[in-house]
């Protein structure tokens, strides 16, 4: 038996549109600020805080003087707005230091170098320049101290000889890739020691290049926490992959080493192995030498990042499944090859959030060179301080240096971000 | 047929000390351990001779010398009458005391920070990633200069304070005066009795301990849980406080007053000290804030569905599931934080804080002329320190995380 049915509706009914309180602005607004009264709270006291702050910061910045030539006349003219004449004043030599003014150009080149030189590591696209980030820490050093050209290319030269004499060694007559690196290196050394320096001084003769030599004690600004901070950054790398190798490896003397190293160094503050570099440095060398201050304290700002740096690594190593060493072990890889290619590719790409954070801390650690009385920006900030002029004067130096030191630690968080997503083969 | 036969013995070659992996590590040692000694011994040779160019000795006898300066902030008692080493342990006691409290600041700041970051009110969220971007990549020694500059700058003067219509009053039922001078607590005085009073809240500390394991061990065997948070709050709290009436308020609190152009009584806190400390704290919370966060996020999803799927509610889920396992990722991290922030007190300098750097490694250094000893034992203190750290770290590991093979 059939019933009647009245009606049959033929086509599905349009979907109706979801309530105007779920979509759109307002529907945004209810579900990730007033979801419940406890996040309204929030809500209203975060814009309150957001309000109160720019209220009071963008009248203070947006009206700010900058062409006065004391804070005297700043706080004549408004005492309310920032003094930013400060750095239209001194904005030179809180880049560059006591760097000598018509020399500024060298900085600033060897900036822009450095920017064009970690292009290829940073980007795999622009690899095939890698040649150019190779020659730049040789082209840095001469740009910035000046002196002859030759002086640092031969160190060039000397250790290409030395790479082709060790790979035509072990092409045509050892098999042995420990003894070859040794005689390697004992024909560099004997090279670098013994001909350089006639070498550097015919070369010298024959054509002369140089530019004007600048003592290190005149660098300082941001070029000094460059200088301190890029050279830490790519010397500390490999020696912390090494030493987080030997703190894993089995071999009880280099592991010994390797750990009491990095307990010692990660148990001191940076601040007593600048003091140490500064103060204790010339206890423990031949009596007489003395060696340039800033190469001192790249080498303990290098050690020291290279212990953490080491530490990180380790966590890396750490957090591979053993299964990698043993199935890399099983397919017959030497040690060192099993590293290269099986074990650092993999435990590097764990640890680069450390790595990173490690860069950027070494970065801000820079600034404590302030404190042996190098001139980088902090220091520097009490030393414009100090001057009549700009007596009293504060936030508008430590803003605008606080600020550089953001973009670039900020930057370098965003890359190794960028990185990890790219590197990322798990969903 | 042919059986397997062992591989011809060979002779030992002079050439397989570098090639034969039975040996090869061996005599890496041995190069190591030459090249290693070789160094070291250079070093001393060096130190040696340059002490004796100067005409210098290795003694600590200057620890026992009067140090003929001040400490503006001394925890023991301490004139300038006092010897290096006396000044040396001010130092000491004033970096623990930074380190202690900056600790509990930056402990209590990030994990606010790390748990408001994870919220999911899109304001706050960002508000807390500004935080800890802002804090995270500026230097530590920049925030301590900038804090002190807050600090002394924009607060008023003592004798703002002074006059019948004063610019600047104090806060708190006039009771903490913050000044450029530095900031002025109430200060508890005992008097005769306290000491009972300080018993009684000691027994009640161990009681809780002993109450929490009870109910802990009833929550094991009979799976019932006691409302363990407020009986603890109840028995720390009621006690103690009707002794203190009971005893007609033995312990009674000094209140800061101005007279003349400064502050007396009631506790001080330089801003020196204010400045480290504050400006540690936060910089180490927006690390700690990560680490929380990161934790919590470390925790799968499945298990909070699997805890959701057995019944227990939100609450329950976070104290019993979530939390424990955070934990064992937060707590290693978190201790090196401390650690950090230990040592980046010896930034103290830049703001005339009196630590052990600004001591031992400071003053007494400059003179004295003591240089490679003052170094010496700033250096064993700080690795004293990380040292018992790390070795708690290690413990920690040991018996809370999951075992592998």
């Amino acid at each position: 038996m059939m019933t009647k049915i009245a009606f049959v509706r033929k086509k599905e009914i349009p979907p109706s549109a979801p309530p105007i309180t779920e979509v759109g602005l307002i529907g945004w607004l209810r579900q990730n600020l007033f979801s419940s009264w406890l996040n309204s709270i929030l809500t209203v006291l975060s814009v309150y805080f957001i309000v109160v702050i720019l209220w009071d910061f963008i009248p203070w910045a947006y009206g700010g003087h900058w062409n006065t030539k004391s804070l005297r006349e700043c706080l004549d003219l408004d005492p309310d707005v920032a003094c930013f004449s400060v750095l239209t004043a001194r904005w030179k030599q809180l880049l560059f230091g006591l760097y000598p003014a018509e020399e500024y150009w060298r900085p600033t080149l060897t900036f822009i170098f450095l920017l064009l030189a970690i292009v290829p590591i940073l980007f795999p696209r622009f690899f095939r320049f890698f040649w150019f980030s190779i020659i730049y820490p040789g082209l840095a050093v001469w740009l910035l101290w000046g002196g002859s050209f030759w002086s640092i290319s031969i160190v060039y030269i000397g250790l290409t000889l030395g790479a082709l004499f060790f790979l035509s060694l072990i092409r045509r007559y050892l098999k042995n890739y420990m003894v070859a690196a040794i005689l390697a290196f004992l024909f560099t050394a004997v090279f670098l020691l013994f001909i350089s320096n006639p070498l550097v001084g015919l070369l010298n003769v024959i054509l002369p290049i140089s530019l004007p030599f600048v003592e290190s004690l005149k660098m300082g600004g941001f070029t000094l926490s460059l200088i301190v901070g890029v050279t830490g950054i790519v010397a500390s790398f490999p020696i912390g992959i090494l030493l987080a190798l030997g703190r894993q490896s089995n071999l009880p003397v280099i592991k010994m080493i390797c750990v009491g190293f990095i307990e010692f160094i990660r148990g001191v503050p940076l601040i007593t192995l600048l003091f140490v570099a500064s103060v204790l440095l010339n206890y423990f060398l031949p009596p007489g030498t003395n060696f340039d201050i800033v190469l001192r304290v790249v080498i303990m700002v290098t050690l020291f990042s290279a212990a953490y740096m080491a530490e990180v690594i380790r966590g890396g190593l750490a957090g591979l499944p053993l299964g990698q060493h043993e199935a890399s072990a099983s397919l017959g890889l030497t040690y060192w090859q099993s590293q290269r290619l099986i074990i650092m590719p993999q435990a590097l790409k764990i640890s680069i959030p450390g790595i990173v954070n490690t860069f950027i801390g070494l970065f801000k650690d820079t600034t404590l060179v302030s404190i042996i009385s190098l001139r980088d920006p902090v220091g520097l900030a009490s030393t414009i301080r100090a001057d009549q002029k700009w007596n009293g004067i504060y936030w508008e130096l430590y803003v605008a240096i606080g600020l550089m030191f953001f973009i670039f630690c900020w930057g370098m968080s965003q890359y190794s971000q960028y990185l990890e997503r790219k590197l990322k083969t798990d969903k | 047929m042919s059986s397997p036969t062992l591989p011809p013995s060979e002779s030992f070659k002079f050439s397989m000390l570098l090639s034969d992996t039975r040996y090869r590590g061996m005599s890496l040692q041995v190069i190591t351990f030459i090249i290693f000694m070789a160094v070291f011994f250079w070093l001393v040779d060096n130190t040696i001779k340059n002490l004796a160019l100067l005409d210098k000795d290795v003694s600590f006898n200057f620890l026992w010398l009067r140090a003929g300066y001040d400490i503006n902030q001394r925890l023991i008692p301490y004139t300038s009458d006092s010897t290096h080493g006396m000044a040396a342990l001010v130092g000491i006691l004033n970096t623990l005391l930074v380190a202690f409290v900056g600790c509990i600041i930056a402990t209590v700041l990030g994990l606010f920070v790390g748990i408001l970051r994870l919220s999911k009110n899109w304001i706050v969220a960002k508000l807390m990633s500004a935080y800890i971007e802002g804090f995270r990549n500026v230097p530590v020694l920049l925030w301590i200069v900038m804090v002190f500059a807050l600090l002394t700058e924009f607060t008023p003067a003592p004798r703002a304070f002074k006059g019948a219509e004063p610019e600047a009053t104090m806060l708190f039922f006039e009771s903490v005066a913050i000044t450029n001078r530095g900031t002025y607590f109430p200060a508890p005085v005992l008097a005769e009795g306290a000491y009972w009073l300080l018993l009684c809240f000691g027994l009640s500390i161990v009681a809780v301990i002993y109450f929490i394991r009870y109910a802990n061990k009833q929550k094991k065997d009979t799976g019932k849980s006691l409302p363990t948070f407020w009986i603890s709050v109840a028995v720390i709290i009621f006690p103690t406080l009707i002794l203190f009436f009971a005893m007609g308020q033995p312990v009674s609190l000094e209140y800061p007053y101005l007279k003349g152009f400064n502050f007396k009584d009631g506790i001080h806190l330089r801003n020196s000290f204010l400045a480290l400390t504050l400006a540690l704290a936060f910089y180490t919370s927006a690390f700690i804030a990560e680490i929380v966060r990161a934790g919590i996020m470390a925790v799968s999803k499945g298990q909070s569905e699997a805890a959701a799927s057995l019944g227990l509610r939100p609450n329950k889920i976070m104290s019993l599931i979530i939390l424990p396992q955070a934990l064992r990722i937060i707590v290693p991290p978190l201790i090196s934080n401390y650690l950090n922030l230990t040592k980046n007190s010896s930034l103290a300098i830049a703001v005339g804080y009196m630590d052990v750097r600004g001591t031992l490694g400071g003053i007494t250094l400059n003179q004295t002329g003591r240089e490679l000893e003052s170094m010496l034992l700033l250096m064993g203190f700080y690795l004293a320190v990380s040292l018992l750290i790390s070795s708690f770290i290690n413990y920690f590991n040991r018996s809370f995380q999951i075992v592998v093979r």
